[in-house]
């Protein structure tokens, strides 16, 4: 069985993919020198099966920016927002050092440290290489990434070169200018802000050459897209394929967030994000022989802790002030938690597959069946392990006879918080069940009666048999039930949308 | 004469280190420029270097206290739609 979301397992060959490393497949990986491959698998933002089980943080000492994009907002200040380029508390780099190492020692699944912002990163060069040099010193078993727009990346790969750090993110949204000049109101370039086509060919050229350079030293580069609809949606079938021809091991593409209350020129002129099913396409359309990542949360330039969550409220400053860090003892029990993770991820290689054994038996029968969308509830481990009710995200696999593959996460709004604000719960509900369309079941470890209800009228099946199972054994258990049951061999009925 | 920073400024650091003068310093509740060192960059810039940076509209006055960089300048967004769509979202 064959997997073709992005690969990351060293050890995993194509053929009897096991729980956990789905997702993967031999072949994307196995183009990469073993040195790379190791420096990836521990990796949440790089790896699939790693965000399941590790964690990563942003500490935001980068507020200056030499570009303006279309859909960010320079007026950052925002404690509410999910989404790149918003935080709440900017830091000097002596702070975010005490940060991360707060947060390493009480988050032992930590394994990565970035810097993304609010600005740009390599526009901030002081306070982003400070933060490194310090926390190579103090901190020398956390990996240091940062992203960039690219303007000042071609200036910076040296001192880049010099730092601890594995990983830089590029966002690169087109290599056409006049694309870009819809994307890129100016750059500031050589003391000067050049508005249109010619900043943005600046800053094409720029984002090229830092790439070119970045993959000369070694450096591994993931881009980043924005898939904004009707501007730079078809063309970035032609920037994956550069930007892969350039060397670039990973591509990202991102759904444009936009909403007139974060005041960015798309969100106030009405400029429309792309579907779930927009971007899968696309996604699907880019992937290729390249490596595709689907499980992006886009988090904040301050987020800590698993992809899908944010714990940065529990380490603000003024918390952390009151924290005492004994470092070296923290490195020895991180160090026994990676161990413990390690051995239970080695374990799950080695067991036999249920997922595959389910879906072979199904590919025996001959039955033509047809792919099925389910949506899972986990907070971590790779397990069905969530309430339905206590799920702020839901991940999306994608179940047919050939293979069980993780397609994308939706976020949902918490609706049973268990209190008094219990009276909203209905809409909230039924906003998150509208949130599932097109999947056909969810699987959580328990759910309450009355979503049972409304999920069953919206046409979803909700299951909670499969509760602490690896999710794709899960999925491919449940799809074969499915089609056991002849619930597959005609196309779907679509039902309408209760709310 | 001088440029000057108002309280739109975020406080990005993004304008402090591209004064060929020193004279933008970091202050409560924002940044400021310090008048006697301002020379509006003449003879360093062809462009006064603060305000060529600077992302926020308004946030940069000119020596004559108009502002460098007026509403929709930088974002793109014809001021009249800003306000409009502000006006709509109080109305929620």
């Amino acid at each position: 069985m064959e997997l073709t979301v992005l690969g990351q397992d060293a050890s995993e060959q194509a053929g009897g993919c096991s729980s956990g490393s789905c997702g993967s497949s031999g072949d994307q990986m196995s183009h990469l020198p073993d040195e790379i491959r190791k420096k990836v698998e521990n990796h949440p933002c790089y790896s699939e099966e790693a965000h399941h089980h590790f964690a990563r943080m942003h500490v935001a000492v980068a507020p200056a920016c030499n570009i303006q994009c279309h859909y960010c907002n320079r007026k950052y200040d925002c404690a509410n927002e999910s989404r790149p380029g918003v935080v709440s508390e900017l830091l000097n780099p002596d702070q975010a050092v005490k940060k991360v190492m707060a947060v390493a020692a009480n988050i032992p699944q930590m394994t990565v440290l970035g810097i993304a912002g609010p600005g740009d990163p390599l526009a901030n060069p002081e306070r982003t290489f400070d933060t490194f040099q310090q926390l190579t010193e103090k901190a020398p078993d956390i990996k240091l990434c940062v992203s960039t727009n690219g303007l000042a990346l071609p200036a910076q790969v040296e001192e880049l070169s010099k730092h601890n750090i594995d990983h830089v993110t590029i966002t690169i949204n087109c290599v056409d200018p006049e694309i870009g000049a819809k994307i890129y109101p100016w750059v500031f370039w050589n003391n000067r802000r050049i508005k249109g086509k010619k900043g943005a060919k600046i800053l094409i050229r720029q984002q090229q050459k830092g790439l070119e350079m970045l993959v000369a030293k070694g450096i591994l580069v993931k881009v980043n897209s924005v898939m904004i609809p009707g501007v730079n949606d078809e063309h970035l079938k032609e920037v994956s394929r550069v930007v892969k021809e350039k060397g670039a091991f990973l591509h990202n593409v991102m759904p444009l967030i936009a909403e007139a209350e974060h005041g960015t020129f798309y969100g106030v002129m009405g400029q429309r994000g792309p579907t779930h099913d927009e971007l899968q396409v696309l996604q699907d359309d880019c992937s290729g022989d390249m490596n595709m990542m689907r499980h992006c949360r886009q988090c904040r330039a301050d987020a800590v802790g698993l992809l899908g969550e944010d714990r940065g409220d529990e380490f603000t400053m003024d918390k952390i002030e009151d924290m005492d860090i004994d470092y070296e003892a923290a490195m020895v029990a991180r160090a026994e938690v990676h161990a413990q993770i390690e051995k239970e991820r080695e374990a799950k290689r080695n067991a036999p597959s249920q997922a595959f054994v389910a879906l072979a038996d199904l590919q025996q029968s001959g039955k033509k069946t047809r792919p099925v969308l389910m949506a899972v509830a986990t907070s971590g481990g790779g397990v069905v392990n969530q309430h339905f009710g206590h799920a702020t995200e839901f991940l999306i696999y994608e179940a047919s006879p050939e293979d069980v593959r993780f397609i994308s996460h939706r976020k949902v709004e918490l609706y049973c918080s268990g209190g008094d604000t219990c009276g909203d719960a209905e809409t909230a509900l039924q906003k998150n069940i509208r949130t599932l369309e097109g999947c056909e079941a969810v699987l959580c470890s328990k759910i309450g009666y009355e979503p049972w209800g409304l999920l069953e009228e919206a046409g979803i099946q909700p299951n909670g048999e499969h509760a602490m199972e690896p999710i794709e054994d899960a999925v491919a258990a449940v799809y074969k039930e499915m089609a056991d049951g002849g619930l597959l061999d005609e196309p779907r009925q679509v039902v309408a949308a209760t709310a | 004469m001088a440029y000057s920073i108002i309280e739109t400024c975020v406080n990005c650091w993004a304008c402090e280190p591209l004064c060929p003068s020193k004279a933008i310093f970091e202050d409560r509740p924002h940044f400021r420029i310090d008048a006697k060192k301002c020379t509006e960059c003449e003879g360093e810039f062809a462009d006064p270097q603060c305000a060529s940076i600077c992302p926020i509209e308004g946030a940069i006055l000119n020596g004559l206290a108009e502002n460098a960089n007026p509403p929709g300048s930088l974002t793109g967004i014809p001021p009249e739609r800003m306000q409009a769509a502000m006006a709509e979202i109080q109305a929620r």
